[in-house]
């Protein structure tokens, strides 16, 4: 049932975290993050939810925290953006490491310099490869429904391993909108308690993140690696339970507009929206327009993705993010990548846009469909709306 | 399997966690020495600060009351043999 509210998402996000009955907080508040953590503060000290609640002096230390709290067997949440998710950056890859389920939530922003408080995707780009899951909320609804189902994937027996949550930062956790908050026993229902198979245990002692020597660190990164695939069906199965308990589904990738579609919008997080609206009234006008939305990133969806992108002859992949001096953008890189050598692969227009909370309207993404299909958009990838003196 | 793995990646343990607490002990560090610790016992004060230094832990007194190394440890770096106050302690070349 749950009740219906027009909340802030941040502040949402906060309640996710509060029904999922985390025991540690550690948290370091940076824009646009901060209304989340500032949230589970109040809860903790009015004792509406029972946790610790750390204020580290850093994001280095709140990720520190945060592992020592998972090591000892809690349920543990976080939350970041830009430069402190950068600053967690070697923990990061520790955690993942040493499988230990968490949640953090990242309102992603673009990384400095020069200094920008506004929403793209630089930050979580830079940290791919962490061996965290990482997925993508397009709306308010979304970012609660993820983080509650987070928790359930971390967890689970099969996965053990920490994820990410990332919102566009502002232009989804600075805006109010209407969201249905779960009851506290639906939650509790579909999201039973932490069993850690593995915890620091005076009785049962066991060391974490000893030396890997040459002889063993290439299997301790196949264990990493197998289980980040391996979690893949398990998103799935959990994203699949929530849609059962709750009545929202939710898939790895959504498609939109015409299916089947010869030319393909792909988007991931926020602008997806827009990109709907623009994709809509392309068909509305007769044009031959769809879209394909990327929920999960890691693992990558890669057999789903290629499912939602049969029969496309070009696919327009939005970057918001740029890689200097690499081919392209990360997520058309990836695409290439999955493409590659396969018959029938569509081309793969890069377009590098919204960055640093530059706004990319229903406008621009029918500007773009149209240089797409007259083939104007053409090499590696294109920065959309520079302006320069040569343009 | 590669000839340079000691195990196969399925049976280590959950993020490569230590389940049997100490095993450290089972590691022969003894193979790392190229230079050996001899004692001179005319000279040593049976001070025990070459016992407190060693990094491995290694040294402990014998029923005569000396200092002695266990060399399945000892990596012969030669610390025991900088920290005798009494110079009771030479480095020499392994197998010499
Ligand atoms: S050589 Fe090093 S390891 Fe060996 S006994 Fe002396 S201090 Fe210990
Ligand atoms: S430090 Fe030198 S004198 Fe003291 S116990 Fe060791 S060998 Fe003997």
């Amino acid at each position: 049932m749950g009740k219906r509210v027009g909340l802030e998402v941040s502040l949402a996000v906060a309640e996710a975290v509060k029904l999922a009955n985390v025991d540690v907080v550690s948290a370091y508040p940076i824009t646009p993050q901060t209304h989340i953590v500032e949230e589970l503060s109040v809860y903790v000290a009015s004792g509406e939810l029972d946790a610790e609640f750390i204020p580290v002096e850093s994001e280095h230390s709140a990720m520190s925290a945060a592992l020592g709290a998972a090591a000892a067997g809690a349920r543990v949440y976080t939350a970041t953006a830009s430069q402190g998710l950068a600053l967690m950056h070697e923990i990061l890859f520790i955690v993942s490491g040493m499988r230990m389920p968490m949640v953090m939530t990242v309102a992603n922003r673009a990384l400095s310099a020069p200094i920008s408080i506004w929403n793209d995707h630089g930050d979580i780009m830079a940290e791919r490869d962490i061996g965290w899951i990482q997925i993508f909320a397009e709306n308010g609804q979304e970012a609660l429904d993820l983080t509650l189902c987070a928790f359930k994937i971390a967890e689970d027996k099969r996965v053990l391993l920490p994820m990410i949550v990332n919102i566009d930062g502002f232009t989804l956790s600075h805006v109010i909108e209407p969201v249905i908050i779960p009851d506290h026993a639906e939650v509790d229902a579909f999201l039973p308690p932490y069993q850690p198979v593995l915890k620091l245990d005076t009785q049962n002692p066991v060391t974490f993140g000893p030396v890997g020597v040459p002889e063993v660190y290439t299997e301790a990164r196949k264990q990493l690696e197998q289980a980040v695939i391996g979690a893949k069906p398990v998103v799935d199965e959990v994203l699949a339970g929530f849609g059962a308990a709750f009545d929202r589904q939710y898939k790895l990738v959504e498609q939109n507009g015409k299916i089947g579609a010869k030319t393909l919008f792909v988007t991931m997080g926020s602008l997806g929206e827009t990109c709907m609206t623009a994709v809509d009234e392309l068909m509305a006008e007769g044009q031959d327009a769809g879209q394909t939305r990327i929920r999960l990133w890691r693992p990558f969806p890669e057999e789903e993705f290629l499912a939602a992108c049969a029969g496309a002859e070009k696919l327009v992949v939005i970057d918001r993010a740029l890689s200097p001096g690499a081919v392209c953008g990360p997520v058309a890189s990836e695409l290439k990548s999955l493409f590659y050598g396969r018959p029938g692969a569509p081309e793969i227009i890069n377009v590098i846009a919204g960055l640093g909370g530059r706004d990319v309207t229903v406008r621009e993404f029918k500007e773009m469909f149209a240089l797409a299909g007259s083939g104007k958009l053409s090499g590696n990838y294109m920065m959309w709306g520079v302006e320069s003196h040569a343009s | 399997m590669s000839k340079q793995a000691i195990m196969a990646w399925e049976d280590l343990a959950l993020g490569t966690a230590i389940l049997s607490p100490g095993n450290a002990k089972e590691l022969r560090t003894g193979d790392w020495r190229s230079l050996k610790p001899k004692l001179d016992e005319e000279k040593c004060i049976k001070c025990s600060l070459c016992a407190m230094y060693c990094p491995e832990f290694c040294i402990s007194v014998d029923a005569e009351g000396f200092y002695r190394p266990d060399f399945y440890y000892c990596k012969g770096c030669g610390v025991c043999a900088n920290e005798c106050p009494k110079d009771a302690i030479t480095m020499g070349k392994e197998g010499e």
